[in-house]
């Protein structure tokens, strides 16, 4: 269990008050300017030492990130794209910092921004986030008030201008190309890699894009020391997290808690255990929907870090713990995620674009007991063609949640789906022949 | 040079290359549908999988930069399973449509699925379908069958320079479409069904017309512009089916204009195909002896200043040279194959070419419009100007309004006065003008049509020569020849009296000074009828042939061999790809019959000797293909000021420039069409 004085967000439930002033009670821009006054060298190898790995799912760590920004402004400017656009399903923690917590962001903005040598820091929040993008609007006014942000921010002789942006809400311009994309005004398609953003990023400069919650963390990694944070939870897997608990549990709930703490703990500490108890758990989804999902005979021992999660077949991704209990019906509530998958694929890239309405047609079929087992093993194929093949991570992203189902519950499917096949393999048809008029 | 790994066999590449041509160098074939030379990078087929060392991906070696020291596999077993797996998506939603596929045949789909497609399909939904969308009257679509490569898209904005092609849509539902179902307003736009790797775009004029295994390709060149671009004629019988763009880098690189594509089905239309003779008022047919005859007499009867010729816009050199060998025998000295009286000098070759090259313009820093609209004039070279404008911006500068270029460009004035303050380096445009190193002017024939179009040129060739941009290793003087037998005119001496610009001979046209007018291909030049004794001889039935009283049926340029000199004074052969209809004989066998009944014995007896002859006469002619040798020469010219004129620059009728044009159906279409987007556009 994490302890009180480890936590970094305190007002997660808003129980504190969200404004400046309440937040410099909670030491929120209490030495920024001598941070800032450290150096950028400084900052960069103190995030490097608390071995912070970036919150949005892929878990880069973010002292590397950084440092591949060039050392020096060039002819180009450089830019801060703070990804706001937290389309992950069950994930809702950059939601609660912008609404409680908007100063931790907007002075890890500052402080990021001056590590990457930017002048500009744009936060591109969904559309669907209004009201919590209205909030931090109002924060951002605060702190350009109080001339935290704006020239000669803090007194740090660092200018820097935050600008939000509101997306349209598309699940893939959480993808930092296809952020980048919308941000300039075009379809939001990732774009190929190499060149990475942090060479040629928004409008061809160099731009570094981090997750909301990487950012707000920085601030206090930089006050307490890389240190500190490192000291909690695993080695390359430390710090605390804010883990969304959400599903079948009693009390869902958004909880900073350090790395690495079990999964049993997780849930039935903080989110009043499963419905129905423990031995009704049918599955979870450790780090939003686009991870495998995790049998509950797994479940007893699993520690929520990226490490003994990829060991576990699945991953951290953003720590949205989704508990399933045995009231459900896995296969359709995987019919489910795959269409929201069909739905949210670009379009720009084969296997995805084909890939993933199809997954969903066999899923929706497997559902309802239709298909045949041969389907099953289609399936399995037709995720193994999209993983890997894609520009970007959403193949993996659409296929890894099928697979997982396969990996764990394909008895569950042979039991519903135990038809043969139309053409049987023992049935000698002659290839020209017409395949659907054939008797079943 | 950096050296990569591919399958084993080192290879050596050059700096910013991909993995995908990279490859290609070592011999090995990557499959690929969205990659194309000339186009961005886009890397969404991701058919050109290929394993690296230390990826656990397969890579799109289309995107990946190649790197010294790189490991590349491409027959393994994971490159294989992921195209076929990619493959086998491609194939889920495309229809079974191969059998009244036009693509059947050309489809690169197609052929891929050969290698790489499974021979059953195991996609048991139902299959996608999107609507059709509506692309003009040049591309016929069939959006199901589309793959989404964006080709289309890419073209359209990256070098076509128009943004009506897009994706609309997401996931499966993502759609290629021109967003309000519009034409494309390019000239360049049927070349997105060149590029489409399906049949989703493909031709409308051509829509199955044939297949491309039946027809008979022919390697040659076009003459409805200037460019000369390179073509490949394909026909079917007698009956020329579609036209296609020949890869010539130093040309029209793999593209050609939709009028260079499609003005192909006026050759079937209004053509002459007997001779013809006016009785009382009206034409009727007749036979070669009988019109030969009535042309001696009329010609002996006729006072030979009296008697003039004209020649086309669409003429070979060899045609040329053998009307001009005819009116030399018959001593007739009024002639000309201008349509309107621009100023040429023909005392050196480097006064009426473009200097700099066609490919020069890529290499280009500055250049300056004088009265030209490369767009509509020669569609291939304002192709080049926005290539080089794309990848370096160049500031482009135009005396003139020529409307929308397809890039930016800065007007700086429309009159002469203009020009003489870039000469005297007073213009806007001359700081740039005196930084740059590969300067280019293109002066149009709209303002060597002025009265001062002589002063014009003649001022500013001295002022380049003066700057040093006349020289060996750069000439920035360049002339937008519109026609293609211009060059080719002017390098035969076809022309008389450059220096009052012929004029008296158009004001004897114009007036109706003439007793007997012979033309020869030529629709073009302004002439209303009176009482003049009219020869035409031609292929079509077009404006002269209606004034006519003797028509000469002849040959259209794919109908017969002969020679080009375009506008870059390259020498280029169009090769015989059909033959003429019904009785047409080739123009040089026409004079000949004519030179024969005068009892000349100055006659051709070969088409060999013919074509040796005409290249014996042209000045300082290349070899084929090759851009002319030229000397430059530093004589002044005796030169007078500017006079105080606007330079407005004539509006081409695109679609209807010329005479196979006008008589096409699909041109008249697409004229159509513009002039609506016109009307629609100014809300008259």
């Amino acid at each position: 269990m994490l302890k009180e004085e480890n936590k970094i967000f305190k007002n997660l439930y808003n129980n504190l008050g969200w404004t400046l002033e309440d937040s410099l009670k909670r030491d929120d821009w209490s030495n920024t300017k001598e941070i800032i006054s450290k150096g950028r060298e400084w900052i960069i190898n103190e995030i490097k030492i608390s071995e912070l790995r970036g919150r949005g799912g892929a878990g880069f760590p973010t002292g590397v990130k950084w440092s591949f920004s060039p050392k020096k402004i060039g002819s180009r400017p450089h830019y801060l794209v703070i990804n706001a656009d937290e389309s992950e399903p069950g994930t809702c923690k950059d939601r609660d910092i912008m609404r409680f917590e908007p100063q931790k962001l907007i002075e890890g903005c500052l402080i990021s921004s001056f590590a990457v040598n930017a002048h500009t820091c744009y936060i591109y929040i969904r559309g669907e986030y209004y009201n919590e993008g209205k909030r931090l609007q109002k924060a951002i006014d605060e702190a350009y008030e109080k001339k935290l942000i704006g020239k000669n921010a803090c007194n740090t002789g660092w200018d820097l201008d935050i600008h939000i942006h509101f997306g349209a809400g598309a699940y893939i311009c959480g993808e930092e190309t296809a952020l980048l994309e919308s941000l300039e005004g075009n379809k939001g398609q990732p774009r190929l890699k190499p060149p990475f953003p942090a060479l040629v990023g928004l409008y061809g400069c160099p731009t570094i894009v981090n997750n909301v919650e990487t950012i707000a963390v920085v601030p206090t990694i930089l006050r307490k020391g890389g240190k500190w944070f490192s000291s909690i939870g695993r080695p390359k897997n430390t710090g605390t997290k804010i883990f969304c608990i959400s599903g079948n549990v009693n009390t869902p709930c958004n909880v900073e808690e350090e790395m690495g703490i079990s999964l049993k703990d997780l849930i039935e500490k903080h989110a009043g255990g499963v419905v129905g108890g423990w031995k009704n758990l049918q599955a979870v989804i450790p780090g939003g929907s686009s991870m495998p999902l995790i049998p509950q005979d797994m479940c007893e021992t699993l520690k929520m870090d990226f490490d003994s999660l990829i060991a576990a077949k699945s991953g951290l991704g953003t720590a949205a713990v989704i508990v399933i209990n045995k009231d459900q019906d896995i296969i359709k509530f995987m019919a489910r995620i795959a269409k929201f998958y069909k739905h949210e694929s670009c379009g720009q890239c084969t296997p995805c674009r084909e890939g993933s309405g199809w997954m969903w047609r066999i899923l929706e079929r497997t559902a309802k007991g239709e298909a045949t087992h041969k389907d099953i093993d289609l399936l399995s194929d037709v995720t193994k063609q999209i993983e890997g093949h894609t520009i970007c991570a959403f193949g993996e992203g659409s296929a890894w949640p099928v697979q997982g189902l396969l990996r764990h519950f394909r008895k569950e499917i042979d039991k519903r789906c135990f038809s043969e096949p139309v053409i049987k393999k023992r049935r000698n048809v002659p290839y020209l022949v017409d395949q659907h008029l054939l008797e079943k | 040079m950096p050296k990569i790994i591919i399958n084993n066999k080192e290879i050596e590449f050059e700096n910013g290359m991909t993995v995908l041509q990279a490859c290609e160098l070592a011999g090995e074939e990557i499959p690929r549908f969205c990659y194309h030379e000339r186009l961005s990078i886009a890397g969404n087929c991701r058919m050109c999988l290929v394993e690296m060392e230390k990826s656990s991906k397969p890579i799109a070696s289309c995107a990946m930069p190649a790197t010294d020291g790189m490991k590349i596999k491409t027959n393994t077993e994971m490159v294989e399973k992921a195209r076929k797996g990619v493959m086998e998506f491609l194939l889920a939603n495309h229809p079974l449509d191969c059998p009244v596929c036009d693509q059947g045949g050309e489809c690169d789909l197609q052929d891929q699925s050969l290698y790489y497609g499974f021979d059953k399909s195991r996609f048991k939904e139902n299959k996608r379908e999107v609507k059709d969308k509506y692309m003009g009257p040049l591309i016929k679509t069939i959006m199901t069958r589309c793959i989404h490569c964006t080709r289309c898209v890419r073209f359209a904005t990256e070098i076509g320079g128009v943004t009506e092609i897009g994706a609309i849509g997401r996931g499966e539902n993502m759609e290629i479409t021109t967003y309000l179902e519009k034409s494309m307003e390019s000239e360049l736009s049927a070349n997105v069904i060149d590029l489409c790797p399906v049949g989703a775009l493909t031709s409308k004029p051509y829509a199955f017309e044939a297949r491309p295994w039946e027809l008979k390709k022919t390697e040659t060149i076009d003459v409805m512009d200037g460019v000369g671009s390179n073509i490949r004629v394909d026909t079917y019988g007698w009956e020329v089916k579609r036209i296609l763009p020949r890869l010539n880098d130093n040309i029209n690189e793999e593209w050609i204009s939709d009028k260079t594509r499609y003005a192909c089905d006026g050759l079937l239309k209004q053509r002459l195909d007997k001779p013809y003779k006016r009785e009382n008022g009206k034409l009727v047919e007749s036979n070669w002896d009988e019109v030969i005859d009535i042309i001696y007499s009329k010609i002996n009867e006729t006072e030979k200043s009296k008697i003039a010729g004209h020649i086309g816009d669409m003429q070979s050199l060899e045609t040329i040279n053998s009307f001009k060998s005819l009116l030399e025998s018959l001593n007739i000295n009024n002639y000309d194959f201008r349509e309107k009286p621009f100023y040429i000098n023909p005392k050196n070759k480097i006064n009426y070419i473009f200097n700099s090259s066609i490919k020069g313009i890529e290499k280009s820093d500055f250049i300056l419009l004088i009265g030209s609209n490369p767009r509509l004039e020669a569609t291939m070279v304002n192709a080049r100007i926005r290539k080089n404008f794309v990848l370096k911006k160049t500031p482009i500068f135009s005396i003139g309004d020529a409307g929308d270029l397809t890039y930016d460009y800065k007007i700086i004035g429309n009159k002469t006065e203009d020009i003489k303050k870039f000469l005297n380096n007073e213009s806007q445009a001359s700081k740039i003008f005196l930084k740059s190193k590969y300067p280019i002017i293109i002066i149009g024939e709209s303002a060597l049509q002025l009265a001062s179009g002589r002063s014009i040129f003649e001022n500013l060739k001295k002022f380049l020569i003066e700057q040093n941009f006349i020289s060996d290793k750069w000439n920035a003087l360049n002339i937008l020849i519109q026609n293609a037998s211009t060059v080719g005119a002017i390098d035969l001496d076809f022309l008389k009296d450059y220096k009052k610009n012929n004029l008296e001979f158009f004001d004897n046209i114009k007036n109706n000074k003439f007793k007997l007018l012979y033309f020869v291909g030529s629709d073009n030049l302004d002439f209303t009828k009176k009482d003049e004794f009219v020869i035409y001889q031609g292929s079509h039935g077009d404006h002269r042939a209606q004034a006519a009283d003797i028509i000469l049926p002849s040959p259209a340029f794919t109908e017969q061999n002969g020679l080009f000199i375009n506008l870059e004074g390259r020498l280029q052969k169009s090769v015989k790809s059909s033959y003429p209809p019904g009785e047409a004989k080739e123009d040089w066998k026409i004079f000949n019959l004519i030179h024969q009944k005068f009892k000349y014995n100055n006659i051709f007896n070969s088409f060999k000797e013919l074509r040796d002859k005409t290249l014996n006469k042209v000045k300082n002619h290349s070899d084929f293909g090759l851009l002319p040798e030229t000397k430059i020469d530093k004589e002044d010219s005796d030169l007078d000021n500017l006079a105080d004129e606007t330079i407005n620059i004539n509006e081409l009728d695109y679609y209807f420039s010329n005479s196979v044009a006008r008589s096409s159906k699909t041109m008249s279409e697409c004229r159509s069409v513009r002039l609506k987007n016109i009307k629609n556009k100014t809300g008259t």
